[in-house]
């Protein structure tokens, strides 16, 4: 059951679109900002003639239109322009944040999956029951705890008190030493699989109560099956969706964590870029979020269809 | 979920955080157990190991080119790389470094000086060009370096190398403090053809041995360093904004040395023998700036009456946790030229009052502009509006945009939070003070004040220039417009195994952050 191509066609012109709207937006929200890189990179010096002579050397003395479209010319050859502070490619900046963010998101992703379906199923299967009650109760409340809070006490806990885990990733390459990223990633999980699992379970008792699931027990398939092939499913289609919305969350989720536990992804480098008013730099974070947005919403969609044709899931 | 997968993810689970498990203990254990190990710190230092420092940093303005430093981080790690001509003592006066010597001629506008023996990391010697193609590169009219503004006395064109080892600078007019020019900051002596500084040769204690923007710089002993090697193989420095994060990894061993701390983190860990607190005194002035050009700070009985408003124990107790001591009006506490002989001002709201009264604002209200653009701005911004409210004057705060505060206050609004790290009392007044200066917040242009700095910078004698520096004060505490409350302390952090920390260095004077004295035990 593929999609119709003119329907993939119209969401990725729909998700250009939207890339488009987006960076255009952040660089006037950017320009809207308080001052520019010449006063921020002036600090407590703030010798009027330098900050002009700064100014100048950046090329900030041109109109905001002139410099967009400078920028946008050079993102038409692949070019993302360099960073108005160090002068280096914001493609580098962007590539060595990359590394940690994708890690940390992927480390997250991988291990939200089995556990908010299993948690799921695990309470559905006995709706009502101690099990389904403590799952729930449990969800709730760590849903209801800010993710800075949870890596405080996490890092406090496991890292200080026990001595288990390293408290941060201060100095640490995460690809060599993965140890550091697991409180950074038990952080980002805390509140996803919260949500998931809660959607999967009320998917799961629905779909346990339609008529193609008693068709197949009247048909003497075994529970088990009827539980995984049959309602599953079902159930994941708007878990599916949910989970595109956290890989949006986990964007942003990760630059609280990056900062907590000092691990020089994206998130970190974006918080620098808009200190500094390192406009080049946050137009390129800008489009990389814009596209991921975009590509995986896009998958979410199509997966969404794929689990659940008849539910007409629309573009 | 399947039993299997578990208990092996539970198994490595094991094996991942034994390694800092031990590593912890480890850690703990040398602070637990010798607690004498601090008394030998006095003893003969150990050679080898490695040591990591974290820093507070800027990810999108790390640069390794000297002259570019404007932060903490670049400062230390220009220092660890790169040699200036001089450096500042404890009390802020100049100290020879790469230059030997200096000789001024009688008119102190043409300054003769030699230079000492030493290499850069390429095994070349430095000399009178290296010292001149340095200079110039800051002073490069296209160029926006911070030390451009304290080169500015120095006519390049006319200064020139009269050998190897010796550069005679012709200044734009007499400058008795001149090597407090070589000392400014960011005035390092690159190599003479030195434009890229990804992997920078310079001729300090440590030479380069790779970079990560925004994360990591590591650097290795320079055996042949003109003052003698380093004690440590290896130092390393990290970034880590979060200050919670560098006092978590300093805790957790993962490193050894963290840079600014807040005082109620220093206050927790104090005493407790896991990791030593240093105080360094008089690093960062703390104040408020009046207007002194526009109403109402134009008369001057308001900014007495504001002097006598604020109650300075207050100040240092609310706004910087007691980490500090109070300020009498005056910059530079502890520093060459200081004149600690002028009664401490005190709280004194009767006639405060009066005061106001005379010069007929009663009833006053000003704006107080302040922002979170360092630690206890606000803090004090709330603490000293109830203090005047004491003495009727009614302070509107208004807290602005923390990345572009300093502009902001330059020469808008008439009063507003203040801070200012270390300098000497000269370039405090030649920057902020006179007519021309760049950064004059407080608008002070008097013409016979820029007189008596002229003169005092045209005066040889040590003993007569400390008088005119004390007849300037003397009218700044009089009548000024920094009302200046505190000097707060600045804090760092080391393992119990750390030894040979400065704890008399101001932050950004010599031996502040001077990694190549400091060894392992």
């Amino acid at each position: 059951m593929t999609p119709p191509l003119s329907w993939i066609g119209r969401r990725l012109l729909l998700g250009l679109g939207q890339t488009a709207a987006v960076v255009l937006f952040i660089f006037a929200l950017t320009e809207a900002l308080p001052g520019d890189a010449a006063v921020a990179l002036a600090g407590d010096h703030p010798d009027p003639a330098r900050i002009a002579r700064i100014r100048e050397t950046m090329g900030l003395d041109r109109p905001a239109p002139e410099r967009l479209a400078d920028w946008a010319a050079g993102l038409l050859h692949g070019d993302l322009g360099t960073s108005l502070i160090s002068g280096r490619p914001v493609t580098g900046y962007l590539t060595a944040g990359l590394g940690p963010t994708l890690l940390l998101a992927a480390a997250t992703l991988a291990l939200l999956v089995p556990l908010s379906i299993g948690l799921g199923v695990l309470a559905a299967r006995r709706e009502g029951g101690p099990l389904d009650r403590t799952v729930s109760a449990l969800t709730l409340a760590v849903h209801a705890v800010p993710e800075f809070a949870v890596g405080v006490l996490l890092a406090t806990v496991f890292g200080l008190w026990l001595g288990w885990l390293p408290p941060t990733a201060v100095g640490a390459d995460v690809f060599t030493e993965p140890a550091v990223l697991i409180l950074p990633v038990v952080v980002l999980l805390s509140r996803p699989v919260c949500t998931i699992s809660r959607l999967v379970r009320a998917g799961m008792i629905d779909a346990m109560a339609s008529p193609y699931v008693a068709q197949a027990r009247r048909y003497g398939v075994s529970g088990t099956r009827i539980t995984w092939t049959h309602a599953l499913p079902n159930a994941l289609a708007p878990a599916t969706q949910q989970l595109a919305r956290t890989c949006d969350w986990l964007l942003s989720g990760v630059i609280v964590v990056e900062a907590l536990f000092v691990i020089p992804g994206l998130g970190t480098v974006l918080i620098e870029a808009v200190a500094a008013r390192d406009i080049p730099v946050v137009q390129g974070m800008a489009v990389v979020f814009g596209i991921v947005t975009v590509t995986v919403n896009l998958a979410a969609d199509l997966a969404a269809r794929r689990f659940a044709p008849r539910s007409q899931v629309a573009a | 979920m399947n039993d299997a997968r578990s208990s092996l993810a539970r198994r490595g689970f094991l094996i991942a955080t034994g390694a800092t498990a031990l590593a912890f203990t480890a850690a703990c254990g040398t602070g637990a157990t010798t607690p004498d190990a601090k008394n030998a710190a006095e003893g003969a230092p150990k050679r080898g190991g490695k040591l990591r420092a974290a820093f507070a940093g800027g990810g999108a303005n790390e640069t390794l080119d000297p002259h570019a430093a404007n932060l903490f981080v670049d400062a230390a790690r220009a220092k660890a790389l790169f040699d200036k001509l001089a450096d500042f003592g404890a009390d802020l006066a100049a100290v020879p470094r790469l230059a030997e010597r200096w000789e001024p001629n009688d008119a102190l506008d043409t300054w003769r000086i030699t230079l000492r023996k030493a290499a850069f990391h390429d095994g070349r010697p430095v000399t009178a060009e290296d010292v001149l193609y340095s200079y110039r590169r800051i002073a490069d009219p296209k160029a926006t370096f911070r030390a451009k503004a304290s080169l500015e006395p120095i006519d390049l064109d006319a200064s020139r190398a009269l050998d190897p080892a010796t550069v005679e600078f012709k200044l734009k007019r007499p400058y008795a403090e001149f090597p407090n020019v070589l000392a400014a900051f960011g005035a390092y002596i690159v190599p003479r053809d030195a434009t890229a500084f990804d992997e920078p040769i310079g001729s300090g204690p440590f030479g380069f041995v790779s970079f990560k923007p925004g994360s990591s710089l590591v650097v290795k002993r320079n055996d042949t360093y003109w003052e003698g090697a380093p004690h440590l193989d290896e130092l390393e420095f990290v970034v880590a904004g979060e200050e919670s994060a560098r006092v978590s990894a300093l805790l957790g061993g993962q490193v050894e040395y963290a840079h600014e701390l807040n005082p109620a983190t220093a206050r927790t860990h104090e005493g407790k023998g896991k990791i030593e607190i240093v105080r360094l005194p008089g690093s960062a002035m703390q104040g408020f700036v009046m207007k002194t050009d526009r109403p109402p700070f134009d008369d001057p009985r308001v900014r007495q009456a504001f002097f006598l408003i604020a109650d300075r124990k207050e100040l240092v107790d609310g706004a910087l946790s007691g980490a500090g001591e109070i300020g009498n009006d005056l910059y530079g506490k502890g520093y060459q030229y200081y004149p600690a002989g002028l009664p401490q001002r005190t709280q004194d709201l009767d006639k405060a009052r009066a005061l106001l009264k005379e010069a007929g604002a009663e009833g006053l209200k000003v704006t107080l502009d302040t922002a979170p653009a360092a630690t206890g701005f606000v803090e004090a911004a709330g603490i000293f509006k109830e203090q005047a409210a004491k003495a009727g004057v009614t302070v509107e705060i208004k807290v602005g945009n923390k990345d572009t505060y300093w502009k902001d206050i330059l020469n808008a609004g008439t009063f507003a939070s203040y801070r200012s790290g270390a300098m000497p009392i000269e370039s405090h007044i030649s920057q902020r003070l006179l007519t021309g200066s760049t950064t004059n917040a407080t608008k002070w242009q008097q013409k016979d004040f820029d007189d008596l700095y002229r003169q005092a910078q045209s005066t040889r004698d040590v003993t007569q220039r400390g008088a005119l520096y004390e007849r300037m004060q003397r009218r700044l505490h009089d009548e000024g417009g920094f009302l200046i409350w505190g000097f707060a302390d600045w804090i760092i952090a080391t393992a119990p195994t750390v030894h040979g920390v400065s704890k008399q260095a101001p932050a950004n004077t010599l031996d502040w952050a001077r990694f190549d004295k400091i060894w392992l035990a």
